[in-house]
């Protein structure tokens, strides 16, 4: 039963033994913290990097030209925005040398609010990231997604974005990760002792890793996490879990929720979303990023011009407000970012429209 | 005048044609402006003489070229102390001076270089002609720069991989990959953005260069992130050991930017330092922006002093003092597994790019002149044979020029293609 900092954590593990990769760095993300959510913890190739993240992505940069693969972290998404045109140059150098190089790469970072994060560490990333091409995108929403993302992006020819959405790194899976203890308080609890590094001096302290299996996401597939006949709620990361809780309660009222975690959001998966859309012919877009120039945008932009005719009713966009950042207090975060109510008031309000 | 090489008289056949008046009104302006900065530039090379002789990292043919100065470099001064001829006020330098010069380097080498140089500043003149008669969009490239690029190209350690040394160049870079053995039909195909452009498939401007197969990855437009791309490679060249370093050259006026000082942390951890020459071309502008009215520092180089790595300030213009550099901070960075950052003072001789006029400036040192003075005086080669090499390459590439005219431009369905590897057509 890991958590997602955990299965993070033995993805790069297995990475590190089996997939070649070679450097896992970022501030404080080697010895002795691990990552300040702790999801390099262990690993033996995870170091520490100056407090440079221009320095990390072109590091990162290097390294890939060099044909060394690593991932690269940014503490915070907050902090990436000082890289934007380094990530443009990640993105565009197999595009710009008419396919000569390629730059297998991962840059991590935590991303959205959830942890009364404030100002500078609660920003989402990814309306910034899906405007950059070149780079395959990928969000997690539960620990054994985390695990077979991780493992998708660090076998990938490409810059890959892996943004763990902060307020999840700590829910533990209702999935096993091939390898791991079994799904009990025992398990957990035995995991716990092999991977997590104890309190103090960690000087001696060498993690027992289990032992691990391949298990790949396919980036571009996205998955079906509740079924549903009226509605369809297209969302990803933090949002799943709050999509799928609105769902089940919908239920009750009468109405069912198709929720569909995307997992990638760049390249995504427009089959299984157009499909559901098709069968539903009503769709919600939710998501925790400032409404403004949203990537929710561009998806209903893409259902107006290729579904126009089959829609029942107007497409929605659930998602943060366009506020120079999220407010510390409690009222000011949850006014800031969709919560259960919100996205129960879109479902009714969608369901409810006249075609 | 102020637009034709002074190169020889022959060079004149193959300088680019004038430029409209309201251009070369905006070049005069920038030759007035340059005027001033031009004695700036001497009174900075001299002092840069005295830090280098005191400070105990400095090579020794470093050493050997501030503390007891050779025929080399006091030709070199005596070219840039040279009482001004009238040409020279007229914006032009006289060329009918002869320098004797005792050569340490081999002819052979000499002469090889001599023809690297040539080659670069005739391929250059081509680009420019090519941009003037709208046979491309945007030029920009070293011409001025030879006697530093040139000796660097021939020092690199050419490969695929981590053995093999690793170029981040910026746009100044035609030397080396001559060099390197690019055809400098290559050049003028990216120039014309036809689809047979090897580098960028006519995306890119020309002298954005990128080859693979040598380890040159992309040059950007962006003018210092080259300075941190470049710790990655160091650091996979430090793990796989051997005598492949990292080679990352940039502008004075970029290392404004965080990055270059990114680049000297990175490479100068503790324990961690990276087998990395650090090149800075200082050719004392930003475009039209003065070094001296933007850096307090007396020499780049200088900041690498306080992260303790070895550092040098030579004057690029002169091919032996450049040879030599290059030799002992390439020996060290390879032997040592360190870094080293080299500062070169270099002319800029067309002016930043053809935004600013791509114009010959008639006023700042000619290193191809002060070298084919000191070849021609020494008896190394005689002017009629530097003449003839000139006109070689001369014709070569106005015949390669016409080849690129006709070579298809590509195709806009080929547009989406390699925005990730190995993908044809929409990917989405």
């Amino acid at each position: 039963m890991a958590n997602m900092a955990q299965a993070i954590r033995m993805a790069l593990h297995y990475g590190e033994k089996n997939l070649g990769l070679k450097d896992v760095f970022g501030e404080d993300v080697g010895p002795p913290l691990g990552g300040v959510f702790t999801a390099t913890q262990g690993v033996e190739c995870a170091w520490n990097a100056p407090l440079d993240e221009r320095g990390i992505i072109g590091a990162a940069m290097g390294l890939a030209f060099a044909g060394d693969r690593c991932v690269a972290e940014i503490q915070f998404s907050d902090y990436i925005y000082n890289t934007i045109d380094l990530l443009k140059l990640a993105g565009n150098q197999c595009w710009a040398s008419n396919g000569d190089w390629n730059l297998p790469m991962t840059v991590m970072t935590p991303t959205g609010s959830g942890i009364r994060g404030s100002i500078y560490h609660s920003h989402s990333f990814e309306a910034t990231a899906t405007h950059i091409p070149g780079w395959k995108i990928v969000m997690p929403s539960n620990p054994l997604d985390a695990y077979g993302l991780m493992l998708a992006c660090l076998k990938d020819e490409n810059p890959t974005l892996y943004l763990k959405p902060k307020a999840l790194m700590r829910i533990r899976g209702t999935e096993q990760i091939p390898g791991e203890p079994p799904l009990t308080a025992e398990g957990e609890k035995q995991l716990k002792e092999m991977i997590d590094a104890p309190l103090g001096d960690r000087s001696k302290w060498r993690p027992k890793w289990p032992e691990l299996t391949d298990y790949t996401v396919e980036i571009g597939k996205g998955k079906i996490v509740h079924e549903g006949e009226h509605v369809t709620v297209v969302t990803y990361g933090r949002m799943v879990p709050i999509a799928v809780q609105a769902a089940e309660q919908m239920a009750e009222e009468g109405v069912t929720a198709e929720v569909i975690d995307m997992r990638t959001l760049w390249p995504y998966d427009w089959e299984m979303i157009s499909g559901s859309i098709r069968k539903t012919r009503r769709v919600i877009f939710l998501n925790e990023e400032t409404e403004v120039t949203n990537f929710g945008e561009h998806l209903i932009r893409r259902t107006v011009d290729e579904l126009f005719y089959e829609l029942e009713a107007r497409p929605k966009l659930v998602a943060g407000t366009f506020t120079p950042g999220v407010g510390l207090a409690d009222p000011l975060e949850m006014a800031c970012v969709p919560q259960l109510n919100h996205v129960l008031d879109a479902i009714r309000e969608v369901a409810a429209e006249r075609a | 005048m102020k637009s034709v090489s002074p190169i020889s008289k022959k060079a004149h056949k193959s300088a680019p044609t004038p430029a409209p008046a309201k251009m070369q009104q905006k070049a005069a302006k920038a030759i007035v402006k340059n005027a001033a900065p031009k004695k700036v530039q001497q009174k900075v090379v001299k002092k840069a003489a005295k830090p280098a002789a005191k400070s105990s990292a400095t090579s020794s043919a470093v050493k050997a070229k501030t503390t007891k100065p050779t025929a080399s470099t006091s030709t070199s001064k005596a070219v840039h102390q040279q009482p001004q001829t009238s040409s020279q006020k007229n914006g032009m330098k006289d060329v009918s001076a002869s320098v004797s010069k005792k050569f340490r380097l081999e002819p052979k080498l000499l002469i090889k270089t001599h023809d690297l140089m040539i080659k670069s500043r005739v391929l250059e003149e081509r680009l420019i002609r090519m941009y003037k008669q709208s046979q491309g969009y945007f030029w920009l490239g070293g011409p001025g720069e030879e006697a530093f690029q040139a000796p660097l190209g021939l020092l690199i350690h050419k490969g695929k991989g981590p053995q093999f040394d690793f170029m981040h160049f910026h746009y100044r870079a035609g030397a080396p990959m001559l060099a390197m053995g690019m055809d400098p039909i290559d050049a003028m195909r990216q120039m014309a953005n036809v689809a047979t452009d090897p580098f960028s498939g006519g995306r890119n401007f020309v002298s954005h260069y990128s080859r693979r197969e040598w380890n040159v990855v992309p040059v950007t437009s962006t003018i210092e992130t080259q300075y941190l791309t470049a710790i990655g490679s160091g650091i996979a060249q430090k793990r796989a050991g051997g005598k492949g370093i990292t080679i990352v050259t940039g502008g004075d006026a970029g290392t404004a930017e965080g990055d270059f000082a990114s680049c000297l942390i990175w490479a100068s951890r503790p324990g961690n330092e990276l087998p990395m020459l650090i090149i800075v071309t200082n050719n004392q502008f930003g475009i039209s922006t003065p070094a001296a009215t933007q850096h307090g520092e007396k020499n780049v180089a200088d900041r690498g002093k306080a992260f303790g790595i070895r550092t040098a300030t030579i004057n690029g213009n002169d091919v032996e003092e450049s040879t030599f550099a290059l030799r002992e901070a390439m020996e060290y960075v390879r032997k040592e597994r360190k870094p080293f950052l080299l500062e070169a003072r270099v002319s800029r001789l067309y002016g930043h790019s053809s935004a600013t006029g791509a114009n010959f400036i008639g006023n700042e040192e000619d290193p191809i002149v002060t070298f084919e003075n000191q070849l021609e005086a020494s008896g190394v080669m005689s002017r009629k044979d530097m003449d003839a090499l000139r006109e070689k390459y001369t014709a070569e590439m106005l015949e390669q020029s016409k080849q690129v005219r006709n070579e298809p431009m590509p195709d806009a369905s080929t547009i989406y293609d390699h925005t990730y590897a190995g993908q044809k057509g929409k990917y989405w």
